[in-house]
């Protein structure tokens, strides 16, 4: 039986454990050199900060991630440094370091994590502007913050977390720009468990931070001298910077899920096409299975318990009879956590009117430099016609970071819902390779 | 019920520029197409503009639409990006370069100057070559467009000369007469041009004339953007690999075959015939070496075992006209099909010889196996 696991992040090492812990030994794939995630991304060799260091109150659970990975290489295929740039029904293709290599799979779960959700505006593709996510990543592996006078534009948890991380390095951003008013983040605490809009205020008021709510940036001025925005009154303002990071939420990346033919749909709240799956993470098509953030934004708790559930649905599949209890037990929490993500998605939605209504001069498409003009200007009747018409989407991204703003744009053009304008289809390879 | 004088069955680069030639000259046309115009062989070739290197027999079809490239822009209000670049056909031995000078004598019996390029000429102009390179021949006046324009353009101008074209309109059922079940519309007209690609078969074996067309998908590979070198489009003596850089730098592939369900109809590129593509392209172009690829497509044309389209009108149905079965290389020749088809149903007549493309070819031969219309997609 070949089990493949696509990435070893939450998801993936959780997948794997309960895979190994059955007895089998699957192939495992990481395409960064190391496991962890992005949420739990190791430094580079060479870097001593501590796991209390790095991941704050989630050090623990880093801790025990980190150990569980170190624990399961020797037990699994592993491969790390490996990009899987195509799915077939049965195969997969693989490269890591410039030698190609073909592998077969029986059952494969996608653990394949997400990226930044980011809305273009002008000036957003000059150096100095980054994504929240990537601004974290070199706070959190090399201690490196992006500027000195540092602006944070976005929505949710990660914003502010940010904000403070950077505050305590000894480099508080200028200006924290959150896309939802508090009276939208308020509406939604009754669903959830502790109060997001307490919690994030009080995290701002002890790091000292101002945070400007119902606020968007409008403008990166040329240089990456000064940012342009919008206040929740619709007063605009100027703030020098000497760096901008941007990020509303998280996108999955969901191009293997294409690849292997899965069925998607269209889900309201987060505004994307998510492959379909079922509770224990079954895609439509037989023998994938996708679990964490990869399948649909959750965070990483809800992704260690979805890749043991994924990992269960495998095994019985193939016949083996784990314990209903602990099948029980993980629904359970992944019931109840989701119940939790939707009200974490009601109170810190994408800004999908800012995309909409961004200005025309704006790079839509930052691989083919596309502005928002031309899309306007196809009146396209679906998303992949305005793909043909104007190459949005068909760079070396392929719409990873523009396609969810460049429905939002075509959608409003044509004035039909968001959902009728479709999805762009993905092509091998996933990422850029040399054959 | 909705009545016309012509009925065009698919919306590629023929049916829509028939549906426009017929507009123009006052028939009342219906276009049914079951995706969206210019889906799939029409809207995702390689984009040649070639009359270089064609069988004999295309060589008039090629000619006739040549005239039309340079006119496209009246034509359909856009050029699709054409540009007269040159196709340079290469030779890699010396039995190849003697096909090439085979090939540019007979042409020349049609007025096509091609102009032969020999070791030291082509070394000094096309540095970028390896020495598997020994020859070329350059058909000046050919050149490239982008396919993803065309359809959509002829359709647009089709429909302001007053075409109906209906696109997701799949066809259920078809009776002489014609009446062709669509959407679960009726419509009505006496003549059916079936320009339908690769789904041509299947309407010419309702008319009690099977011919066996393939699903033909061809492999196409896109690199990241390269320091520009490269002005004309090159192919190569077989096919088996063609290219051509874009002005953004960016060099258009492609070789071998992908894969597709036509029932769904789907199709997909695949990874071993883009490394042998990419093999072939580094064989005559070293530096493409360490090129990135940042996307492969591939869509469903009909091929034809000898390589030929049918055209022209059926053996067993008055009234019925065939145009599918390009086989990889019909994009360029669209305008003109679209032309030749308006002059058959208008005048009875058309002045490009249709001969060797006639259905009755095919007339002792069985109809294909039901699965073998499947390529590889499982």
């Amino acid at each position: 039986m070949s089990v493949v696991v696509v990435g070893a992040g939450p998801a993936g090492v959780r997948a794997v454990e309960r895979l190994v812990a059955a007895g089998l030994r699957p192939i495992w794939i990481e395409e960064a050199p190391d496991g962890g995630g992005r949420v739990f991304q190791k430094p580079p060799p060479g870097f001593s900060r501590g796991h209390r260091a790095l991941y704050g109150a989630d050090h623990g659970r880093a801790f025990a991630l980190h150990a569980a990975l170190a624990a399961l290489k020797p037990l699994t295929d592993w491969r790390p440094d490996t990009l899987v740039w195509n799915l077939r029904p049965g195969d997969l293709d693989v490269v890591s370091d410039g030698t190609h290599e073909r592998l077969g799979w029986e059952r494969i779960i996608l653990c394949t994590g997400a990226m930044d959700r980011v809305v273009p505006i002008p000036g957003w593709t000059q150096p100095g502007v980054t994504s929240l996510g990537a601004a974290q990543i070199a706070l959190k592996t090399q201690g490196l913050a992006i500027g000195r006078r540092v602006a944070l534009c976005g929505t949710g948890p990660l914003l502010l977390l940010l904000a403070q991380q950077l505050t305590k390095v000894g480099a508080p951003p200028v200006l924290v720009l959150e896309s939802a008013a508090w009276s939208t983040t308020l509406r939604a605490v009754p669903g959830l468990a502790w109060n997001p809009a307490a919690a994030l205020r009080g995290m701002a008021w002890r790091a000292g931070l101002k945070v400007q709510t119902g606020a968007v940036p409008l403008r990166v001025e040329e240089g990456c001298t000064a940012l342009r925005w919008r206040d929740s009154r619709g007063w605009e303002h100027r703030t020098e910077v000497d760096a901008v990071a941007m990020g509303w939420g998280l996108k999955p990346e969901t191009q293997l899920a294409d690849l292997a033919g899965a069925r998607f749909a269209f889900d309201r709240l987060q505004r994307l096409w998510l492959p379909e799956r079922d509770a224990a993470g079954r895609a439509s098509v037989p023998g994938v299975y996708l679990a964490g953030d990869g399948a649909s934004i959750g965070g990483s708790v809800v992704a260690e318990l979805a890749g043991t559930r994924a990992a269960l649905a495998v095994l019985q599949d193939i016949g083996e009879k784990p314990d209903p209890l602990e099948t029980t037990l993980l629904d359970r929490a992944l019931a109840r956590e989701a119940r939790f993500r939707r009200a974490l998605e009601r109170a810190f939605p994408y800004p999908h009117a800012l995309a909409a209504a961004m200005p025309d001069e704006t790079l839509l498409c930052r691989c083919e430099a596309i502005t928002a003009a031309e899309m306007r200007a196809s009146a396209a009747p679906e998303i992949n016609r305005g793909k043909a018409a104007t190459r949005v989407g068909m760079g070396r991204c392929q719409g990873r970071l523009c396609g969810p703003p460049a429905a939002e744009v075509l959608a409003q053009a044509i004035g039909c819902d968001i959902a009728e304008v479709g999805r762009l289809r993905g092509q091998m390879p996933v990422k850029p390779v040399v054959l | 019920m909705t009545r016309a004088d012509v009925l065009v069955l698919g919306g590629g680069g023929a049916g829509c520029s028939a549906a426009l030639h017929l507009a123009r000259r006052g028939a009342d046309v219906v276009l049914l197409e079951r995706g969206l115009v210019g889906s799939q062989a029409s809207g995702v070739n390689h984009g040649g503009v070639r009359q270089q290197g064609r069988h004999p027999a295309e060589i008039p079809l090629a000619i006739r639409s040549r005239a039309l490239w340079s006119r496209m822009r009246e034509l359909c209000g856009t050029d699709a990006e054409f540009d007269p670049c040159g196709h340079l056909k290469l030779a890699r031995g010396e039995a190849e370069e003697a096909e090439l000078l085979r090939w540019n004598e007979m042409a020349a019996e049609h007025g096509l100057k091609a102009s032969m390029l020999g070791r030291n000429a082509i070394r000094a102009q096309h540095p970028y070559f390896s020495d598997r390179v020994v020859a070329g021949s350059l058909l000046a006046e050919d050149g490239s467009a982008n396919p993803r324009l065309l359809a959509s353009a002829l359709a647009r101008s089709a429909r302001e000369a007053g075409a109906t074209l209906l696109e997701h309109h799949e066809v259920t059922a078809i009776e002489p007469g014609f009446r062709v079940e669509a959407s679960g519309r009726e419509f009505e007209a006496p003549v059916l041009l079936n320009c339908a690609g690769f789904w041509g078969g299947k309407i010419a074996e309702t008319f009690g004339e099977p011919v066996p067309v393939y699903p033909l998908n061809p492999n196409m590979l896109v690199t990241e953007p390269l320091p520009f070198f490269c002005t004309r489009n090159l192919g190569v003596v077989g096919g088996d690999v063609y290219l051509r850089q874009i002005a953004r730098g960016n060099v258009i592939f492609g070789g071998g075959r992908g894969e597709s369900d036509p029932a769904l109809p789907t199709s997909r590129p695949l990874p071993e015939p883009a490394f042998a593509a990419m093999a072939r392209a580094v064989e005559i172009i070293p530096h493409l070496a360490d090129a990135m690829i940042i996307r492969c497509w591939t869509g469903i044309d009909g091929g034809m075992p000898d390589a030929l389209p049918v055209l022209g009108p059926s053996r067993t149905t008055s009234g019925l006209i065939h145009a599918f079965g390009f086989s990889g290389h019909g994009f360029m020749l669209g305008p003109a099909i679209g032309a030749i088809l308006s002059e058959l149903v208008l005048d009875g007549r058309t002045d490009v010889p249709l001969e060797a493309f006639d259905i009755g070819r095919f007339a002792r031969q069985t109809a294909l196996a039901e699965d073998a219309s499947k390529t590889r997609l499982e």
